[in-house]
């Protein structure tokens, strides 16, 4: 093969691990805090819980620079239009954590303005229970995150059993941009 | 920068009467209520408990903010607030007031005095509209706003009478008792399976 | 101008977003004209938020600038509106503290408080001392954390990074603490109508005193770190400027009333809990700017951890909750062995409490200014009217007097010396 000639060591693997392990080490969430969460969002990247040891400490306030959007708190009305715009900016691939009980279910607030559930507007990866979900709930969620992205498809999102089967529908009726290589159908796989 | 003598004389009062008025008797024994009472004779004192609270006219709830402000020394208008009694079991009566399904509610501050007291007035549904206090308290756009917002109460000579909470292409008005709650029904959606 | 055109600006009206309206005629002109913005009109609209990194939640700031100077500043909220003063009225007076402790959710003890006095107001209830007291521990335990984090977040958005992390950490011992008594860090409801839900743990005085003395530090090391730090003092010397009686006339409350030079303080001026039987100061400066307010905060961690001090050595003893059956559930003991404490303990958690008709507004000073609660009854288990006066949502109208003039870098600082919770802000 004409490796005599290679003068340092290498390791061999497969193309598809490096790709994942790369991924995982280094997801940058964006800076979406909503509410109460985001504060336990911040405190999981503050000094004692230290996002970094995970690679996710840089929080970038760009969607565009970022793989993971963590949904901390409650999603209006008004806002759901955001999210999802902030959503559509991030770039392929992307992962979403919906942090607390109001962005997965409305929690407690079952009323006029509240958006039950953020996996209405975008697909959910991990569910992180709690009101509001301690750091350690919070690094759990993302470790389980992670943990999908280790054993997960590099070029395919995975349809099935990702949110809770969700249908994507743009708010305004306009068909919604699908980027290339990718899937949101909930059958696809 | 505001100096010191202006600041002093500010608090030159301070120690003057009990912040809360007693509970009154026949006669109103609070005197800025007494004070309301006098200049504008339709005005209802009410003690609630111990805090001073005048029912007056929608049609003079400017007048009285400026009585508030001009001649009782009330620097703020802490909040501006309704409340809707649609559906209410049963509601605090008091005598000399005729009830309507909303009231505006005024709670006024004054920091020289150290004390605060309420303005209350009835607002019909048919025709939901008091006159603005923006231009004595500019403190109060965001307050009107927000209730021009959640009940549909305007107030004549706001310069900027939009919704702020909701989205602008909202219908209704969300905090009025008789506006759906806009419950989404609890369904449990199948859990996806393993894959 | 044909119909095409006509459909295409009302759906460009309609995509604009809330609350813009000075924008929107602008841009419906450029739409008719198909041209670039209109020649005579030089300035420039710019939109921070509501997803924006140094606007503390989602709070949206529509800018008009002229080159870097800010002309106008309008804030648009509304994007964290969760209709909690709803919920409220469809919730028990024992469950409403789980409602409003989420709406300014860095400082939810005074949220609690201040429901549960006015609830205790229009029950005619008398609290417990040592409950007055416990309160008044969490309270000033609560505005330590809430300070610290405006600490780190101010740090944060005007570059002394590492500020961000010495915030959280001192930060993060007080909500230790916090979740040792209240077993949650934050959204408590620890505070409840008739006292609070249980004692203190054993061994929280040494803990307490501990933490106090690690805040002290900390606040020495942000003096040395920033007081007279020549970046920092550019950046905020002389930085949104308010006078007072503008900040009177705004309604503003809190540590923008007091940095414009006048002490005002419900906790001194219209003491409620125990203030008056502990000793503090109150923290006030007198030019109004950006600086000013970061003392002002700084300091009154200090003055907290003062009182938490004297909170400590003269805590009463006796209950931690009013002992009427008819308000606070019966100890859980109990409820095993009388059928009586379980009716009560089923009543209570079921329907609720009964409060007779009436109406009152209870304010107390939480660390953002005067939080004020007007509550109305109507004779049943749940409140006719929950209204929350949110300190932020008036000191937000102050940012615009503040930010005019300024330069376009300078509103990052103004914003964040406002220090707004937007949860209490849009409820």
């Amino acid at each position: 093969m004409g490796m005599e000639q290679v003068s340092h060591n290498f390791l061999t693997g497969r193309l598809e691990d490096l790709v994942r392990w790369a991924r995982r080490n280094s997801m940058w969430p964006a800076t979406f805090g909503l509410a109460c969460c985001a504060m336990e969002m911040m405190a999981t990247g503050g000094a004692h819980y230290d996002q970094a040891r995970f690679g996710m400490e840089v929080f970038r306030a760009s969607p565009r620079q970022a793989d993971l959007m963590v949904v901390a708190g409650r999603v209006s009305q008004k806002m759901a239009p955001v999210l999802r715009q902030v959503y559509d900016q991030m770039v392929e691939p992307k992962w979403v954590i919906s942090m607390g009980v109001c962005a997965s279910s409305g929690g407690m607030f079952n009323n006029y303005a509240l958006v039950q559930g953020v996996d209405q507007i975008v697909p959910v990866d991990v569910y992180v229970p709690g009101c509001p979900p301690g750091p350690e709930t919070l690094l759990h969620g993302i470790l389980t995150l992670h943990e999908q992205v280790r054993s997960g498809e590099i070029l395919q999102r995975r349809g099935e059993g990702r949110g809770a089967g969700i249908q994507i529908a743009q708010l305004d009726g306009q068909p919604v941009a699908q980027p290339t290589g990718v899937t949101l159908s909930p059958t696809a796989r | 920068m505001p100096d010191d003598t202006a600041r002093e004389a500010i608090h030159e009062d301070d120690a003057s009467p009990d912040p809360i008025g007693e509970p009154a008797g026949p006669t109103i024994g609070d005197e800025v209520a007494a004070a309301v009472v006098e200049r504008f004779p339709d005005a209802v004192f009410h003690d609630s408990h111990g805090q001073a609270v005048v029912y007056v006219n929608a049609g003079i709830w400017h007048d009285v903010a400026a009585f508030l402000r001009d001649e009782q020394q009330f620097t703020q208008c802490i909040d501006v607030t309704v409340v809707d009694h649609l559906r209410d079991e049963t509601r605090l009566a008091v005598e000399g007031v005729a009830p309507e399904r909303f009231e505006v509610v005024a709670n006024y501050l004054s920091h020289p005095r150290n004390r605060r007291f309420r303005v209350i007035a009835q607002v019909s549904v048919n025709e939901p509209t008091v006159a603005s206090l923006v231009d004595l308290y500019p403190g109060v756009d965001f307050a009107e706003r927000e209730v021009f917002d959640l009940f549909g109460i305007r107030f004549d000579g706001h310069p900027d009478l939009t919704r702020i909470l909701m989205p602008d292409d909202w219908d209704g008005y969300p905090l009025r008792k008789d506006d759906a709650p806009a419950r989404v029904p609890v369904t449990f959606k199948g859990s996806p399976g393993p894959r | 101008m044909n119909d095409a055109t006509q459909v295409e600006a009302a759906r460009l009206e309609r995509q604009t977003d809330e609350g813009a309206q000075e924008l929107r005629r602008v841009e419906r002109e450029v739409v008719v004209t198909g041209g670039l913005w209109p020649d005579e009109d030089e300035t420039t609209i710019v939109n921070m938020g509501p997803q924006h990194p140094s606007t503390h939640g989602v709070l949206r700031v529509m800018l008009e600038l002229e080159g870097e100077t800010v002309l106008q500043l309008k804030p648009v909220i509304g994007y964290l509106h969760t209709g909690m003063e709803k919920t409220g009225e469809e919730l028990t007076y024992v469950q409403g503290a789980t409602n409003v402790t989420r709406m300014d959710y860095l400082s939810p003890l005074s949220n609690e408080l201040v429901w549960s006095m006015a609830v205790e107001r229009l029950l005619d209830v008398d609290v417990p001392p040592r409950a007055v007291w416990m309160r008044m521990l969490l309270v000033e335990l609560n505005r330590m954390a809430s300070h610290l984090l405006f600490q780190a977040t101010n740090g944060m958005d005007i570059g002394a990074l590492s500020m961000m992390i010495y915030g959280w950490r001192e930060r993060e011992e007080v909500l230790r603490l916090i979740e040792t008594v209240t077993g949650l860090r934050m959204n408590n409801n620890f505070i409840r109508p008739g006292g609070v839900a249980a004692d203190l743990p054993d061994g929280f005085d040494h803990d307490v005193l501990a933490v106090c003395d690690l805040v002290e530090k900390g606040v020495s090391d942000y003096e040395s770190l920033l007081n007279q730090n020549p970046i920092w003092i550019e950046r905020m010397v002389g930085v949104g400027t308010i006078s007072r009686e503008q900040a009177i006339a705004l309604g503003a409350s809190g540590p923008i009333l007091r940095s414009t030079g006048f002490e005002w303080d419900l906790r001194r001026a219209q003491p409620y809990l125990a203030y008056d039987d502990v000793e503090f100061d109150v923290i006030y400066t007198q030019n109004g700017d950006c600086y000013d307010r970061f003392l002002i905060r700084l300091y009154e961690i200090l003055e907290s951890v003062k009182i938490v001090r004297q909170c400590v050595a003269k805590m009463p003893g006796g209950d931690y909750r009013v002992q009427d059956r008819k308000v606070t559930p019966p100890p859980r003991a109990r409820i095993d062995e009388s059928m009586e404490a379980l009716i009560h303990h089923f009543k209570l958690f079921t329907e609720g409490f009964k409060v007779p008709a009436g109406e009152t507004y209870v304010a107390v000073e939480s660390p953002r200014g005067e939080i004020g609660c007007y509550l109305v009854s109507d004779g049943t288990g749940k409140p006719a009217r929950m209204h929350i006066r949110g300190p932020s949502f008036y000191n937000l109208q102050t940012m615009a007097p503040m930010a005019e003039g300024s330069m376009i870098a300078d509103t990052v600082a103004i914003i964040s010396s406002v220090d707004p919770v937007m949860g209490e802000v849009d409820r």
